[in-house]
């Protein structure tokens, strides 16, 4: 009775924080998830956590134990086809669609430690040529505090660095100091990391070309899924593009969006909204990221 | 197929290793140390290495200088391990002739990526 009650106000605790459900069938998770704060907090069981919430000035445990619950798994160019669609076929429509402003903007929203944000920035320091003179806002947000204190810190061990990054691209991109890898400066400055939750108005500037929402509305379930995807919605660009994680789709939770008929992992507003169709580009897709490239490149950012 | 030669002093780590390569759908050979791994690549070269780097007979460093030395040694793809530990290492191998690196203790999904940038997989 008292465990189910723990589970539940748990639950609770991360579902009006995050949107995120622990459907009963899951509470099992929790206490494995939460094993390490109770022993850190001389916590011994679930009862006496829920009487500690249920406590005034707990709000320090209660963060902590969202932030427990939360997966933050991810990795450099997770997906790496997908990036590669990204950076040959997409960002080139892009390129297209604001030749007279010359200004993009993106927003990774559910960025974790960042490592998604700063696959997009090197696309673009390895692009240096084509976005010369323009100007690229990469907006990378996530509920996390402990996930975006980390990002801005900016250093990842060398098991995160090593992920999906080549060795080139790591040497160039990375440099090893006391605290791991830290990224370049450069890199780094081109990403702003903000807190936010993306069932909240989306971040500044609240308008944005590219919108990378990946991994994150697995957590959720149908109604809030298409309530994060109403969000990413209203603040996507008329001819913006949306990208989802690998096998990710919005149809079921939403009519809003509709696939790019040339690339299928990236979607679009649907044709009522959108001024135009999708264009139809037949750049063949190859890898893209040379590391001599992109070392000459970081400079964009500079 | 493609061929995987597994390089590693360790019969656990290159059964480990053999299990995820097949997975991921190349043929492998195994080579207990750096001479038996260079009379494998004279036999045949394979299309990469996955190469330890902390090896007793011959370090990963003299056999990739070796290999790249010897007649078609310069095709394979190697992929070198090593553990957290050797980060100083990674500059120095790919200096030495590595095309990628994955650290000690991989999975899968982390050996496929590494397969993939150097176009195995
Ligand atoms: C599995 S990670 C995915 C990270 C990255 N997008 C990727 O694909 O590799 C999911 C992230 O979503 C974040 N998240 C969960 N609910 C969120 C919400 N309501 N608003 C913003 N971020 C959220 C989590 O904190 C976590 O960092």
């Amino acid at each position: 009775m008292r465990e189910d009650f723990a589970a539940n106000l748990v639950s609770g605790l991360l579902e009006a924080r995050t949107g995120q459900q622990l459907t009963r069938d899951r509470h099992w998770r929790i206490e494995t998830a939460l094993a390490g704060l109770m022993r850190e907090q001389g916590i011994e069981n679930a009862d006496q956590l829920a009487r500690r919430l249920l406590q005034p000035g707990q709000e320090a445990l209660a963060e902590a134990v969202v932030e427990a619950l939360l997966n933050n798994e991810t990795y450099f160019f997770r997906d790496r086809p997908l990036f590669d669609q990204l950076s040959q076929k997409i960002l080139p429509a892009l390129a297209a669609r604001r030749g007279d402003t010359r200004r993009l903007a993106i927003w990774s929203a559910g960025c974790s430690t960042g490592q998604e944000a700063l696959s997009l920035a090197m696309i673009f320091a390895e692009q240096r040529m084509r976005w010369a003179g323009w100007t690229i806002e990469i907006v990378a947000t996530d509920v996390s505090r402990s996930a975006i204190a980390s990002a801005r810190k900016g250093a990842y061990s060398q098991f995160q660095v090593q992920r999906g990054l080549g060795v080139q691209q790591m040497l160039t991109c990375f440099e090893e100091a006391r605290e791991g890898w830290r990224v370049d400066p450069a890199l780094h400055r081109a990403v702003r990391f903000e807190v936010h939750n993306v069932l909240d108005p989306a971040p500044r500037p609240g308008r944005f070309d590219l919108v990378l929402c990946r991994n994150v509305l697995l957590y959720f379930d149908s109604t809030t899924r298409g309530r994060a995807l109403d969000r990413i919605g209203d603040a996507l660009a008329d001819d913006g593009f949306l990208m989802l994680g690998g096998g990710e789709s919005p149809a079921a939770h939403s009519n809003r969006f509709v696939t790019c008929r040339a690339n299928t992992n990236f979607f679009q507003h649907a044709p009522s909204r959108a001024a135009t169709a999708p264009g139809k580009d037949s750049i063949p897709i190859r890898p893209s990221l040379s590391a001599n490239s992109l070392k000459s490149n970081l400079s964009t950012f500079r | 197929m493609k061929t995987c030669l597994i390089v590693d002093d360790s019969r656990v780590i290159r059964k480990v290793s053999r299990h995820m390569v097949e997975a991921i759908g190349l043929a492998v050979e195994e080579a207990a140390n750096g001479q038996e791994a260079l009379d494998a690549c004279a036999q045949a070269m394979p299309d990469v290495i996955l190469l330890d780097w902390n090896m007793p007979v011959m370090s990963g460093i003299e056999f990739i200088t070796r290999l790249r030395a010897s007649p078609g040694g310069e095709a394979p793809k190697v992929v070198f391990c090593t553990t957290e530990n050797d980060a100083a290492h990674i500059r120095e191998a790919v200096q030495a002739g590595a095309n990628e690196y994955v650290m000690k203790p991989f999975d899968h999904e982390t050996l496929q990526i590494k397969l993939q940038l150097v176009g195995a997989a």
